[in-house]
């Protein structure tokens, strides 16, 4: 049954179960492609927060004097720098999606939330390969992980829900104004500074510092370093602050996805 | 019984500004969306639709057919019928805006072939994946995958990245996949228009066993023919709207009388404002044609003659030493060249107006479809005139349509024949070598 779009909003979520062989498939291409035909390979997960670490290290730790809570501070971006690598890479990328996969849309349908989900679950390989490194970091530098260390599962899903909803809301924007492509890039370097990584966000006070948990990668980034290096008090409130601020961009960005996927095809 | 396909009222609008903008920026939507608001509000108070604007248009409206299940149903027209348009529609590409389609059963859909192949992965991968994409599950895939990498004739570089691949291999890949596709309903466009002949050949042929196979296939081309061996049933579209419905071979002929500069019989033709080349010394103004033949309402005929005036404007008295309606197919061969250079006869135009009569005493045309150029010339390089594309000539089958075998003949041209029989053997005392070689006639041909 086709019929014109009642604008009743709904989330599509049994559709997208239905299509979950697709959602696989695309996510298996976009890893299996996505350091095809360099000649470093797989190493550019490691060297982008690996260069940014030693950069901050530098200028924030060694010039600036910037407090680390106790940490070293190598490890101290380093830890922050793996979650945001995985948002920011998966957020860019995400954003342009769906427009790189017009073939696919004008072509087949599907439901289009496959696109941009599988490109930010492709991102997770990146994640794992720079936590390898963060776990030898951790060695050389003789931190051990708390107790608390599982504790990162469900705060890289956090980061998930974050850069997809974000993703969700660019992408189908992008659609329709190819503006986005030059905002995305702008956006996220503003949003590296507006995350406590160089910096912790001890240096705030309360009521501000679970005010600061809006940001829902304040939550993933200050989590991290509490589970894996003990830094800083739990930062309970500030991680439920994300939560709901990370859902509720998501759902936001699904319902205004959905509505627009309805001309994807004609515009894009 | 129950359609597998139901269309009710389907319609499809465009806003020109937005579809065929890309580029529009955030700016100039922000003031659309506000004037739009402003508009909306309006017609809310007075409690009307919102007006459309002069920039909207129905690239579908209105259309509503059924397509029995088992049943091959071709859509034709020109461009911008709507034929795509109404396939993104059924493919849940893209919503409509008004009316509603009901299908009954898995539809799988063929827009284009290749669709989502990767270069970079290898020709195995891209079959999974874009099994996947054509929505095929896994095991379905790898249970045909022997099948599908056979048909497609490239067991060798099954695991070399695509990229690597010829072109025409890359095709038969992306088509093998989609041609081991088992949805119930099969929607399909264009698809057959690529690669060479022998794998058209072939995608035809699996295009007639599907069909063969009681599927309900919706199939979208510019090939007639292959719509009419394909479908016994066909929809004509023009402007977004069902013109025609009916048996495919009365659809196609009723399309072809309907394309445009398809000139009646004895009716005069303006061609003075079409394109043209030459240095202009003399110019065609109109033309018509006749056959003299009540019977098809004077149009040509396999083996009829072929009557043409031409009206000529001349700028000063010359002679022309060649003058020429040229005949193609739909395809651009140059099928006749009725040429008075061939017959080396020259013609006196008087300045002014001049009317050329042009005599084809047996017209060499299967029926079909043709296009005519008209040429004008004094022997030198770039000529006086010449249009290309001047009208379209419909040659007709002269035999009353239903009765006689279909519209589709076989061979280029027609040619006279006569066939005789005789009782007994012909061939006693003579050698046995002598008869193959000699007389000219084949024997294998004589019964066509």
């Amino acid at each position: 049954m086709i019929e014109p779009p009642t604008g009743r909003p709904s989330l599509g979520l049994g559709e997208l179960w239905a299509y979950r062989e697709l959602l696989y498939f695309i996510t298996w291409r976009d890893i299996k492609v996505r350091y095809k035909q360099t000649a470093l390979g797989a190493s550019w997960a490691i060297i982008q927060p690996l260069l940014t670490m030693v950069v901050f290290s530098l200028f924030f730790g060694n010039l600036a004097k910037v407090p680390s809570d106790g940490v070293p501070y190598p490890l101290f971006s380093f830890v922050a720098l793996v979650p945001w690598t995985f948002f920011a890479n998966g957020l860019t990328q995400s954003a342009n999606s769906v427009v790189a996969s017009q073939q696919l849309v004008t072509k087949v349908y599907f439901p289009r939330l496959a696109i941009p989900i599988a490109t930010v679950l492709s991102g997770a390989i990146d994640f794992v390969l720079a936590f390898v490194v963060l776990l030898g970091l951790m060695a050389a530098y003789g931190v051990a992980p708390t107790a608390h260390a599982l504790l990162i599962v469900p705060l890289l899903l956090l980061a998930f829900v974050a850069s997809l909803g974000v993703g969700l809301w660019l992408a189908a924007l992008n659609v329709q104004y190819r503006d986005v492509r030059y905002a995305v890039p702008f956006l996220t370097q503003l949003w590296l500074f507006a995350t406590p990584i160089a910096y912790p966000s001890s240096l705030l006070a309360e009521p501000w510092r679970t005010l600061y948990g809006l940001n829902p990668m304040v939550g993933v980034v200050e989590g991290y370093r509490w589970a894996l290096l003990g830094a800083g008090s739990p930062p309970g409130r500030m991680v439920l602050m994300s939560c709901v601020a990370a859902l509720v961009v998501l759902i936001g960005g699904i319902l205004y996805f959905r509505r627009m996927e309805q001309t994807f095809a004609d515009v894009i | 019984m129950t359609a597998a396909i139901r269309l009710e009222g389907l319609g499809k609008r465009y806003v020109l500004g937005r579809a065929l903008d890309p580029h529009r920026t955030a700016r100039e939507a922000l003031v659309d969306a506000m004037s739009g608001a402003v508009r909306a509000t309006a017609s809310l108070l007075r409690r009307t639709a919102p007006t459309t604007g002069d920039d909207a248009f129905w690239a579908l409206r209105d259309v509503s057919f059924d397509v029995p299940h088992g049943e091959a149903l071709g859509l034709i027209g020109g461009n911008g019928a709507g034929k795509s348009t109404l396939l993104k529609l059924l493919t849940r590409i893209t919503a409509p805006t008004a009316g509603r389609a009901t299908i009954q059963g898995r539809v799988g859909s063929l827009l284009e072939v290749g669709t989502g192949f990767h270069p970079d992965l290898t020709g195995r991968e891209n079959v999974f994946l874009n099994g996947a994409i054509l929505g095929m599950r896994r095991d379905e895939v790898a249970r045909k995958f022997d099948e599908i990498v056979a048909f497609a004739e490239v067991e060798r570089f099954i695991d070399t990245p695509v990229k690597r691949y010829s072109s025409g291999m890359y095709l038969r890949l992306a088509f093998a996949v989609a041609a081991h596709l088992e949805p119930e309903v099969l929607l399909v466009d264009e698809v057959l228009a690529v690669g060479d002949a022998a794998f058209q050949a072939k995608c035809l042929g699996k295009m007639g066993d599907v069909t063969a196979e009681g599927r309900t296939v919706v199939f979208v081309s510019h090939n007639l023919d292959a719509i009419q061996r394909l479908c016994r049933r066909a929809v004509l579209l023009e402007g977004g709207r069902v013109v025609d419905a009916g048996r495919a071979d009365e659809v196609v002929r009723g399309y072809l009388t309907r394309q445009l500069r398809r000139p009646s019989p004895a009716e005069w033709l303006d061609v003075s404002g079409l394109r043209r080349r030459g240095s202009g010394g003399a110019r065609f103004a109109a033309v018509r044609f006749t056959t003299g033949e009540p019977a098809l309402d004077g149009h040509p005929y396999p083996l009829g003659p072929l009557e043409l005036q031409l009206e000529i404007d001349a700028a000063e008295g010359r002679s022309v030493s060649s003058l020429a309606v040229v005949i193609r197919d739909v395809g651009g061969t140059n099928l006749v060249n009725a040429d008075i250079a061939a017959a080396e006869q020259t013609l006196r135009l008087e300045a002014g107006r001049n009317v050329v009569t042009l005599r084809i005493d047996s017209l060499y045309l299967n029926p079909g479809e043709y296009t005519v150029d008209l040429w004008v010339g004094d022997g030198g390089p770039t000529g006086l005139d010449y249009v290309e594309s001047a009208f379209q000539l419909l040659v007709l089958d002269p035999r009353p349509a239903g009765t006689g075998p279909s519209l589709v003949v076989t061979g280029l041209v027609p040619c006279a024949l006569r066939a005789s029989v005789a009782s007994g053997s012909m061939r006693e005392g003579v050698r046995e070598s002598s008869t193959a070689g000699s007389g000219g006639v084949d024997p294998r041909g004589a019964g066509r």
